[in-house]
């Protein structure tokens, strides 16, 4: 079949699907489990489970009609369902009656999901961590704590990554599950964060029951289930196209012409070297993007996080600088959600400034990119590991 | 932008490149792999060593084979005048090769500005009037052909043309003009058959032909931090010329020059930086110290995912100048900007990734025997070249810093009470 024809079934099909539910008055979830039933969710999915079976590049296709129309981003409303649950699921799941129990009402976003991976002992060393699962008839048994969950508190469904076999070395003593947030045992606080707000929760988990069936993939390959789910967040993290000049740029770039008092020359240059690292970043995606289309990605798909965050920060520290001792004023630490209506959820500049320091380490923290360009990219040599080869149980731990 | 798509030269005779942004060409692939070829063999470190300390400091064998058997020295100039026919862009991947390679020759003078001068005055009216064409065309043809070589004249001010900067003045005889005058440090000069000079005449600055051997022209050789990218002192006593491009043209043909000439020395840098980048990862690998491979140091191994970060960057900018410059779309692409954004992208990423090269080889990166000195002095000079880099953030900082996109973001002002309501 070729790509043509293809692109004409995705345009027909959004186009009709936008005609028969205009998103402008039908409520998001009608609208989305319409994109859903038509195949337009992830449209490389197969037929039946949000998908058409075609390129994978196809989706800014559909997404464009769509959005286009006045449809929302599903990835804004269920980040964590959207971009990590539904490809780990399809992929990972032990049946299709899983696939479609859960697959339509994350479309829909009736299902928030959340992702159950960091842990207060394990961060970069993912690997390395310690809740337990313990089979129990047709079901698991899970205990630990979760940290750094965005959304937990919304949450229908957990993305959760366990401990099976404590006895053999840590990735392959992983198995991977997804656990109902609304099952006995499974206990959400916020974690409040250096903003004041409270974006993220600690999960608690006590004698949680899992079915056997909500198992994705083989006990023992968690890790391996893993990294499709962290490989699908990176490239949502770093992915996305972008004008020239949008984003936190743009702020920074708005802020200083909206306060000609306040410039001087060594600022003007130090914005001039930012406003060019976010435009070679920019041009580095939308080559990414061109390669993308005619073979697999090339190194420069794999630079955007690292590059996104640490210009966030030095951008939003710009901004600071700019404003001097205006900048020393806050709107009050009274906590609230990340989730907040109304004003653009980022807050104001200085509640950026705060919340960017999270950007180097959320998502894997800028060492671990690091170390992934010169290993995977460059093909550099690994560190030296203190705990390989070792049982999980007798590595040191603190 | 129609504004600057109307500064060109009426009719430029580059053809304009419909291939999407970032796609090469199955043609392409195959020309930058003969070209690697090529380089690898008559191009190798002994051979550049060989060539930069010769007089000249290139192989004109190599030259003239790179012109007249691989056709890669005017590979955007039209069929009609003895070119390949192709676009800038074909003309880029055969200068990132060659970038790569260190390559000796006149690249500078010849195919970065001198060529792409001539092929722009060839479409402005000038020349039609004056009967010139048919003698720009035996030029361009010699100079793509690697047969004669040639140098570019004009003192660029931070790699802009300044018509008050010209140093040359030209007279009127009765054969055609008389230039007197002296331009320093002009690349590739030493060696060049034919020089082209911007003089002011009776109505204001134009670009004139000179016979480098002839009369009236005198060049001081200059001693330079890079051997491979030599500089002579040009001093012209009413030397006999011929005029390219008058009053009304000159200044067009000239930023046309200098900009494409900045978007090839930016591919250039990324070749370039590109090989260092690869030596200096297979260095890391293989070097032991404390027992282990110096790369599996995080130390090491984060500088060197800097450099890539670097290097992919100035790729992308190089890239979409090259694209800007040859867009037959006409779309917002703004040649001006995005030549500057490479300059000065590129200048600073070749520099980063020749300092580290050299720091990470350690000991042996600093010896003459080692080919990171070569590359370190080249990305100096390219950087200093058609403006430096800070001169051309200064650039970027007039075009984009007055033109928010959007709304500036509220900043807090202690007043509210924690639920973020507007001020």
């Amino acid at each position: 079949m070729s790509a043509g024809t293809d692109s004409d079934r995705v345009t027909q099909a959004a186009h009709r699907v936008v005609a028969e539910h205009d998103p402008r008055s039908v409520p998001i979830p009608e609208f989305l489990g319409a994109c859903f039933d038509a195949g337009l969710s992830w449209v490389h999915f197969p037929e039946g489970l949000g998908g058409l079976g075609v390129s994978r590049g196809l989706q800014a296709v559909a997404d464009r009609i769509l959005q286009d129309a006045g449809g929302p981003v599903p990835l804004a409303l269920n980040p964590m369902g959207y971009g990590m649950a539904a490809p780990t699921v399809r992929e990972h799941a032990q049946s299709d009656d899983v696939r479609k129990t859960l697959l339509r009402p994350l479309a829909t976003t009736e299902d928030i999901w959340c992702q159950l991976f960091s842990e207060p002992g394990a961060g970069s060393d993912l690997a390395g961590l310690a809740t337990s699962a313990v089979a129990d008839g047709e079901n698991w048994v899970v205990n630990g704590q979760k940290v750094w969950t965005s959304l937990a508190h919304r949450a229908r469904w957990g993305l959760l990554l366990a401990r099976t076999d404590p006895n053999v070395p840590k990735h392959r003593g992983l198995t991977y599950f997804v656990l109902d947030m609304h099952a006995d045992g499974v206990q959400t606080r916020p974690l409040r964060q250096l903003t004041g707000h409270a974006e993220f929760n600690e999960v608690y988990i006590t004698d949680a029951r899992i079915p056997d069936s909500y198992r994705l993939g083989a006990v023992g390959d968690g890790w391996r289930v893993a990294m499709t789910t962290l490989m699908n967040e990176r490239s949502a993290l770093g992915g996305s196209a972008s004008r020239r000049g949008a984003g936190a740029i743009g702020d920074a770039v708005a802020l200083w012409a909206s306060r000609p008092d306040l410039h001087t020359p060594v600022l003007r240059d130090r914005l001039t070297i930012l406003w060019l690292r976010a435009e070679s970043q920019r041009l580095t995606s939308e080559r990414s993007r061109a390669s993308a289309t005619v073979g697999g990605p090339g190194p420069e798909g794999s630079i955007g996080k690292l590059v996104g965050a640490e210009l966030n920060q030095h951008i939003y520290g710009f901004c600071m600088d700019l404003l001097g001792p205006e900048g020393l004023l806050y709107d009050g630490y009274a906590m609230r959600d990340g989730a907040a209506s109304g004003e653009d959820w980022r807050g104001s500049v200085q509640q950026r400034f705060l919340r960017s320091r999270a950007n180097t380490i959320e998502g894997g923290t800028s060492e671990v990119m690091r170390n992934i360009l010169a290993e995977r990219v460059l093909g550099l040599p690994g560190d030296l590991r203190a705990d390989a080869g070792m049982p999980w149980k007798e590595i040191p731990r603190g | 932008m129609a504004e600057k798509l109307a500064d060109q030269p009426e009719g430029a005779a580059e053809k304009l490149a419909d291939q999407p942004e970032f796609t090469f060409t199955d043609e392409q692939k195959q020309l930058r792999a003969a070209l690697r070829a090529f380089c690898a063999e008559y191009a190798d470190e002994s051979s550049v060593r060989a060539s930069m300390e010769s007089d000249p400091p290139f192989d004109a064998k190599v030259w003239s084979r790179l012109g007249s058997e691989l056709g890669v020295l005017g590979l955007a100039v039209p069929e009609a005048q003895g070119g390949a026919g192709g676009t800038l862009i074909d003309q880029a991947v055969a200068v990132e090769e060659l970038g790569a390679a260190l390559a000796c020759g006149p690249l500078f003078g010849t195919v970065y500005l001198v060529i792409p001068a001539l092929v722009a005055a060839l479409g402005s009216g000038d020349a039609s009037e004056s009967g010139d064409i048919s003698k720009i065309g035996e030029e361009l043809a010699a100079l793509a052909d690697g047969t004669r070589t040639a140098a570019f004249a004009v003192g660029d001010v931070a790699g802009e043309f300044d018509a008050a900067a010209v140093t040359v003045d030209a007279a009127p005889t009765h054969q055609g003009w008389a230039l007197t005058g002296t331009v320093p440090r002009v690349v590739d000069a030493g060696a060049a058959d034919s020089l082209l000079v911007a003089a002011k005449g009776p109505d204001g600055p134009g670009i004139y032909a000179v016979d480098a051997k002839g009369p009236g022209v005198q060049r001081i050789s200059l001693n330079t931090l890079d051997l491979t990218r030599p500089q002579a002192t040009v001093e012209l006593s009413d030397a006999p010329a011929r005029l390219v491009a008058g009053a009304d043209y000159a200044a067009r043909v000239i930023t046309r020059a200098l900009q494409v000439g900045s978007a090839l020395l930016a591919v250039e840098q990324v070749g370039a930086a590109q090989h260092l980048l690869d030596l200096s990862v297979e260095y890391a690998k293989a070097r032991l110290q404390f027992g282990r491979p110096i790369g599996s140091f995080q130390a090491v191994k984060h500088r060197l995912a800097d450099d890539l970060v670097a290097l992919e960057h100035a790729r992308s900018t190089a890239y979409h100048a090259i694209w800007a410059l040859s867009d037959g779309t006409g779309d917002a692409l703004d040649p001006e900007l995005a030549v500057s954004i490479a300059q000065a992208t590129c200048s600073a990423a070749f520099t980063q990734v020749a300092t580290d090269t050299i720091q990470v080889h350690g000991g042996i990166g600093f010896t003459w025997e080692h080919q990171a000195h070569l590359y370190y002095k080249r990305a100096y000079t390219d950087a200093a070249l058609l403006g430096t880099a800070e001169q051309h953030r200064a650039r970027v900082a007039e075009l984009v810093l007055g033109v928010p996109g959007k709304d500036a973001p509220r900043v807090a002002t202690g007043t509210a009470t924690g639920t973020g309501a507007p001020s």
